[in-house]
């Protein structure tokens, strides 16, 4: 009967003084205001960079991947292949389940187009037969993933009898694959070396305010202070430093790309396209604080490993 | 309450601060730990504190025997004790009061608790009206007083002072020795290291005496259980 309002006014007392420590760290950060705002800036700008970069591949991957409808395979049949043939072997590509589209172009077709854009109009004329062949246009479906499905796709399509020649200009979209790809190494390689700076600079900054707070600790634990009672305050201090640098750096990402946004708008209408920069998404910036206060918790947590034991009264 | 049996203590280096000392404090006693400085008296606190290992030996506190406790277990007996410093290992950053009430809220009291028993503490040492005073401001033997009540607080079984009237002059030490006897009167248990024989005699109290880590001269003596050595 006892135990358990006992239990039940223990939890509460431990919340309360969680609550107590968090805040009261909060309060000796703010207190010296121009020391934090350093240590958030600098956490801030570490943090910044990647996700700027990571921005930047998110932009251009989505701008490649409007380019893959554009990607597109040319089927060129034999020259005596004739409109019906033609018409079965669309309707059979149709049911393709890698292919968005199969579009036709006929012999008169091409002809009519080839002369308009060639500007060999007049000359055609003397043709006594019509030299093109039938085209059938695909559009396939591309699974970013696997760049090389397409080339499959390719043979099949160079293996069906009526076909002359398959043909693919995608070769640069292959490289653009590639390249986001060494891109993407890249900014995990830097991400990860400016998530250990983060690591440092906490874990510095927190050595730093264990040595000034030796006195306190030490006398901490001759009245009787547990080792978590002494390492609660510093935790919090390095989760605060987390927050508030991971806040600052989606404040610092999203004015940088507010003000990139209008020149780059206007470079995309250069380009006739309607291309828009997107920033961070609410995924993407929970991400950014919660790895932000990671990096906090755990680089206060490694300097209060190393130095707390180091301070024993004596 | 504290049992010494054939304690020593050698710092790395070889000096032998303490050698086979033995003693008995019993529940509810005062007992005063005279000598030179340099005699051994605060190596002996610090063992009872677990502030340092002894070398060889026992020390039994409170029926729990001290080289049983782990590392990690040592803040829970510290809470059980209080001590004072000859420099008051006082927090200057704060005031008076949030000096005094640290052993609470290291014990994770609730607030309302808190308010109540510090105030307690500091009305005992006669410091009530200064608990919003910065300790800088206050002194010596003010400052002597606001760590007796930051010992006292949380209400040990076991009082340890170490030199508690080194820097005063007589007539405060006197003060400060007679508040420890107050604390003994309600019952609890009080260690005191002192260099100050005069003192002590004025006190008409018996004293265990070390010179160089051993046990001299026994005025406790087992004649009666006062403080006798085993």
């Amino acid at each position: 009967m006892r135990k358990g309002p006992q239990t039940n006014t223990l939890l509460i007392t431990y919340f309360i003084h969680h609550l107590r420590v968090l805040l009261g760290s909060l309060g000796r950060l703010t207190r010296q205001p121009l020391s934090t705002l350093m240590t958030m800036a600098v956490i801030a700008i570490a943090l910044t960079l990647p996700a700027g970069l990571y921005l930047a591949l998110n932009n251009i991957s989505g701008l490649s991947a409007g380019w893959d409808s554009s990607t597109k395979i040319s089927l060129f049949l034999h020259t005596e292949a004739d409109e019906k043939q033609a018409q079965t072997l669309l309707g059979r590509l149709q049911l393709h389940n890698e292919i968005e589209h199969v579009s036709l172009i006929s012999k008169d077709q091409g002809l009519e187009q080839f002369k308009q854009l060639s500007g060999f109009g007049d000359a055609l004329e003397f043709l006594e037969s019509n030299p093109l062949p039938i085209v059938l246009v695909i559009q396939p479906i591309i699974d970013p993933n696997r760049p090389d499905r397409i080339d499959q796709l390719l043979h099949e399509l160079e293996s069906e009898k009526l076909v002359e020649l398959a043909q693919l200009d995608m070769q640069w979209v292959k490289r653009l694959y590639a390249l986001l790809e060494i891109a993407n190494r890249v900014i995990w390689a830097i991400g990860s070396l400016l998530g250990l700076a983060v690591l440092l600079i906490v874990g510095n900054t927190i050595r730093l305010d264990i040595q000034n707070r030796r006195a306190e600790i030490e006398v901490s634990k001759l009245i009787g202070a547990s080792n978590a009672f002494i390492r609660r305050p510093f935790l919090y201090t390095g989760f605060w430093y987390g927050l508030s640098g991971g806040l600052l750096a989606w404040l610092l990402t999203t004015l940088s790309l507010y003000m990139l946004a209008a020149p780059v708008e206007k470079l995309a209408l250069l380009y006739h396209s309607d291309f828009q920069l997107s920033g961070l998404d609410s995924g993407d910036t929970v991400n950014l604080i919660m790895i932000s206060c990671g990096l906090g918790l755990l680089g206060s947590w490694l300097a209060v490993g190393r130095h707390l034991d180091e301070i024993e009264p004596s | 309450m504290i049992h010494f049996d054939n304690v020593s203590k050698r710092y790395p280096g070889g000096f032998e601060a303490l050698s086979q000392v033995s003693f008995r404090l019993p529940r509810g006693k005062i007992g005063y730990l005279t000598g030179h400085s340099g005699a051994g008296k605060s190596t002996l606190l610090k063992l009872i504190a677990l502030i340092e290992r002894p070398s060889r030996g026992q020390i039994i506190l409170d029926g729990v025997n001290l080289s049983h406790i782990s590392n990690r277990h040592v803040p829970y007996v510290r809470r059980n004790i209080g001590i004072i410093f000859q420099n008051h290992h006082l927090l200057y950053d704060r005031p008076v009061f949030d000096n005094v009430a640290m052993p609470l809220v290291i014990q994770g009291y609730r607030h309302r608790e808190i308010q109540s028993r510090t105030r307690a503490a500091l009305d005992q040492v006669g410091l009530l009206s200064k608990a919003k005073s910065d300790p800088v401001t206050l002194s010596g033997g003010e400052q002597q007083r606001v760590g007796i009540a930051r010992a006292i607080v949380h209400k040990p079984a076991l009082l340890l002072a170490d030199e508690p009237t080194g820097n005063l002059d007589p007539e405060l030490s006197l003060e400060i020795m007679e508040l420890f006897a107050r604390f003994n009167q309600v019952g609890t248990s009080v260690l005191i290291a002192s260099h100050d024989l005069d003192l002590i005699q004025q006190l008409g109290a018996r004293a265990l005496s070390l010179k160089q880590g051993r046990v001299f001269d026994d005025e406790i003596s087992p004649r009666d259980d006062t403080a006798g050595a085993a």
